[in-house]
């Protein structure tokens, strides 16, 4: 499930049960994650950025009729940590523009608060609004054209450089999760010392954009390593996908689309040479009702109030739950480990999913019935990785 | 004339990675897990504190260049732990120590704007500068800043973050979902800040907070964060808890409020303090000896001995004479310890080590006595109703406006103080028994910050609704 404002639709902000006053309360964040774990879902995403939303996807603009203003996610999934007990939090960050030294203590900390059920979705940023409220960096924007013109080997370089960047970012997230042990910490009344410092490392990452020393300053997290996720609509991110999450969210339009990525993914997979698990959920914007036709009515609805018809990276599926759940096992077979929906409005849709769709794919035996796991790593079937410098050292 | 009886504001400070927490004793708790953090905030929320207090450090300690292993190592992120802990608490204020020289202003600003929406106002931000190269290392700016420029980056960082936060006024979102306007005007948050350090602009992406802003904490004691202090900061978390270093330095920091326009209560001035609880005086002192001999183990011993002498003494015995020798003076602040502020304030080594000899001879002291000795005595000692009526007495006397606790033990250990000593104070007058207001700067007794310029000539500017 992924969860943004009063949901995907530019207009869901508009519809008679949606909060639009309520999207920066606590209240708010706390009963939608309650309501996607009543539903047994293995995870939410939030999402989240460095700037103002913006319908023109690369720069600022300067609309009064969306939803504008948003807080950070890593902050919004520790503030619901507390208050749920099985499904996993998945807040967004951008990784071009922030330190991960300071995210990497951030998802472990959050992995602490939720007793082992965090993730973090890595974004990179090429928008030049977001450049300019850091000042460190120019930043040459990704364009409409550049989008167009994907296999122009400039805009190439372009992309390559920034996902490059957020792989070594995520190797050093890596890195610090692993810099303790998980039995640094000793407590030897004898010889007065708090943790054996033989089991702390320093972990001397030399990247191209920075160098980070480590260890880092919060002890290993219950996963180990908490779940890396990125989002990816072409070959470049694929690699970052193959290389160096856990999770994979990707926008297939078809079966057969599906089948390609995930064919691609697993390539670069065996490419780069991974020997552990790497999940491929498809993102699907969905608008769920009890008839096709009155699903069809709320999109249209829905488009004229915003005065466009929605677009979307991702498939848009308007339907019921039992055609979405035909859709959903049809695509599976395609190879896809799961599927991140996003509520085309909110609570419409993500009561839909819980309350309709759930039960309709547990009628056919394709979903939970109970929370299996007390993390996220166990929902997703990922054991508990060794220590990378534990296994050095043996 | 009698003065209005001052309000005692307490807070209480997650034990840290100093050798005050005592790891050693069965009763200590987890320095990491969430339900450690629970606890405390939730003891303290009990005792009707004002706010509670995390430290940080952005590198583990290193001594005679090896991590530095005889105190608690290891800490959450600041943010995250205290939106967690919004989750549980109700009133407590979240007052995390956040650096400006490791972090952006445009981030900051946002993860403390996000954390006062998340705990309905209860946010604040202690500001400090980092001193080294050494903590530099971990981040991807490095951050070596010569002693002259941090103050100034910190200022500027503080007035580029108020910048931010006063970038929307509170009055932009109306979501009004028949006309179809969710904002009342288009280019909100819009700000821009040139200055020697940051070059930024834009528009800022978090709706104006609850409290406006987060309530600014400063811990500089120089003469440089006196004045930042009292031009910008809401609060001052002191080291200064006995009574005539205390006078003087509120008495200091609260003259300095008026050249920028500022009133004495609109400065809090709160020092760490320690305590320790007996049923008699004379228990007490005894269970602050023992507890003082645990926060300065054999091993502890030695390493605050190399700090001073600045070489391996790892073969001295903790149990003898102090070395005959002098410091070593080569190298000051360099190899033997990084990472904490303390190894800067051994000003003249061989000076302090021949006073230290000197008190030793004196009072027939092995090492680790002297020890016990120089470092750290805990602040107030004594029955719960001896303690209640020392705090009462040197807030109503200006030492300070209240105290930020300091336990010994995690998490557990502020409880016989919530127990014993608060109601004491609530039987005094001087501590509140229900919470009266709902944000931080209400516990504080900080009046509401005004919303910045009025803006409603531009919301009557058409607004562009494509």
């Amino acid at each position: 499930m992924a969860l943004d404002g009063a949901g995907w639709h530019p207009a869901a902000w508009r519809e008679a049960d949606a909060q639009p006053e309520a999207l920066l309360s606590p209240r708010y964040w706390t009963a939608l994650v309650q309501q996607a774990e009543r539903g047994l879902l293995d995870l939410v995403t939030f999402e989240d950025g460095l700037a103002l939303q913006s319908d023109t996807k690369f720069t600022a603009d300067v609309r009064t009729d969306r939803v504008r203003g948003l807080l950070d996610a890593v902050l919004i999934a520790a503030r619901v940590a507390p208050r749920t007990s099985h499904i996993g939090l998945v807040p967004t960050a951008v990784v071009t523009h922030t330190e991960p030294f300071h995210l990497s203590k951030a998802v472990a900390t959050l992995d602490y608060a939720s007793t082992g059920r965090a993730g973090i979705r890595v974004r990179v940023s090429s928008r030049v609004d977001e450049a300019a409220h850091f000042g460190r960096r120019h930043v040459v924007p990704f364009t409409a054209a550049d989008r167009a013109d994907l296999d122009n080997p400039v805009v190439q370089n372009r992309l390559t450089d920034y996902f490059d960047e957020a792989a070594e970012y995520v190797e050093v997230l890596r890195r610090l999760w692993d810099s303790w042990e998980d039995d640094a910490e000793i407590r030897d009344v004898a010889t007065g010392r708090f943790v054996d410092r033989d089991k702390l490392h320093y972990i001397d990452f030399e990247g191209h954009r920075f160098s980070v020393k480590g260890p880092s300053i919060t002890p290993r997290p219950p996963q180990g390593q908490p779940i890396v996720a990125a989002l990816g609509h072409a070959d470049i991110p694929y690699d970052l996908i193959a290389s160096s999450a856990d999770l994979g969210f990707v926008t297939p339009h078809s079966a057969q689309d599906a089948v390609e990525i995930v064919g691609a993914i697993r390539a670069k997979q065996a490419a780069a040479r991974r020997t552990d698990d790497v999940h491929v959920f498809a993102d699907l914007v969905v608008f769920l009702d009890n008839d096709p036709a009155t699903a069809r009515a709320r999109k249209e609805r829905l488009d004229e109030v915003a005065g466009d018809a929605y677009s979307s990276d991702a498939e848009i599926f308007v339907g019921t739950s039992i055609e979405l759940a035909d859709l959903l096992q049809e695509w599976q077979a395609s190879g896809l480990t799961g599927f991140r929906l996003r509520p085309g409005a909110i609570p419409h849709d993500l009561t839909a999913i819980t309350d309709s769709l759930v039960p309709e794919l547990q009628r056919r035996g394709a979903f939970r019935t109970a929370y299996e796991a007390d993390t996220l790593r166990g929902l997703l079937g990922l054991s508990r990785p060794a220590n990378r410098y534990a296994q050095e050292a043996s | 004339m009698t003065k209005p009886l001052k309000q005692v504001h307490l807070a209480a400070h997650f034990p840290g990675v100093n050798n005050t927490t005592v790891w050693s004793d069965p009763a200590a708790g987890s320095h990491i897990e969430f339900e450690s953090f629970k606890e405390f905030a939730q003891i303290a929320e009990r005792g009707r504190f004002d706010f509670m207090f995390l430290a940080e450090g952005l590198r583990l300690r290193e001594q005679a260049g090896k991590i530095y292993d005889l105190d608690v190592v290891g800490r959450p992120d600041t943010f995250t732990v205290l939106a967690a802990l919004a989750a549980v608490t109700d009133h407590l204020g979240l007052t995390g120590t956040i650096n400006s020289t490791f972090n952006e202003p445009y981030e900051v600003a946002r993860q403390f704007a996000s954390l006062d929406w998340l705990s309905d106002g209860r946010a604040a931000w202690n500001v400090v500068t980092s001193w080294d190269a050494f903590t530099g290392e971990n981040f991807r700016r490095g951050g070596y800043l010569p002693q002259d420029e941090r103050y100034e980056r910190a200022q500027n960082f503080l007035d580029t973050a108020l910048t931010l936060w006063d970038s929307w006024a509170g009055d932009e979102i109306i979501a009004d979902k028949e006309s179809g306007r969710f904002l009342s005007r288009p280019d909100v948050g819009a700000f821009e800040r040139h200055d020697k350090h940051f070059d930024i602009e834009g528009h800022f992406n978090v709706p104006r907070s609850p409290q406006g802003r987060p309530v600014i904490f400063q811990a500089g004691e120089s003469d440089t964060g006196r004045e930042f202090a009292a031009a910008r900061a809401d609060a001052i978390f002191s080291r200064y808890s006995q009574y005539d270093e205390g006078r003087a330095f509120y008495t200091d920091v609260k003259g300095r409020l008026a050249k920028y326009g500022r009133k004495p209560d609109e400065l809090l001035i709160l020092p760490a303090a320690t305590f320790v609880l007996g049923d008699t005086d004379e228990e007490a002192q005894e269970a602050a000896r023992e507890i003082r001999f645990q926060q300065v183990s054999p091993a502890t011993t030695i390493a605050f001995l190399e700090q001073l002498w600045n070489t391996d003494l790892s073969d001295h015995d903790p149990d003898g004479p102090l070395p005959d020798f002098d410091p070593v003076e080569t190298d000051v602040n360099g190899l033997i310890s990084q990472g904490r502020a303390s190894a800067r304030r051994h000003g003249d080594r061989v000076e302090t080590a021949r006073q230290w000899r000197a008190k030793a001879e004196a009072e027939g002291l092995t090492t680790r006595e002297l020890i016990v000795e120089v470092t750290g005595r805990q602040a107030f000692v004594g029955t719960p109703r001896t303690v209640a009526e020392t705090i009462n007495r040197f807030v109503q006397d200006d030492v300070s406006d209240g105290f930020i606790l300091v336990s010994h033990l995690t998490p557990s250990g502020l409880e016989p103080f919530v127990e014993k000593v608060v109601p004491i104070l609530q039987e005094l007058g001087v501590h509140r028994t229900e919470y009266d207001g709902t944000t931080l700067r209400d516990n504080l007794g900080l009046a509401p910050l005004p919303a910045p310029a009025a803006t409603s000539d531009e919301a009557d500017r058409s607004a562009v609704s494509a």
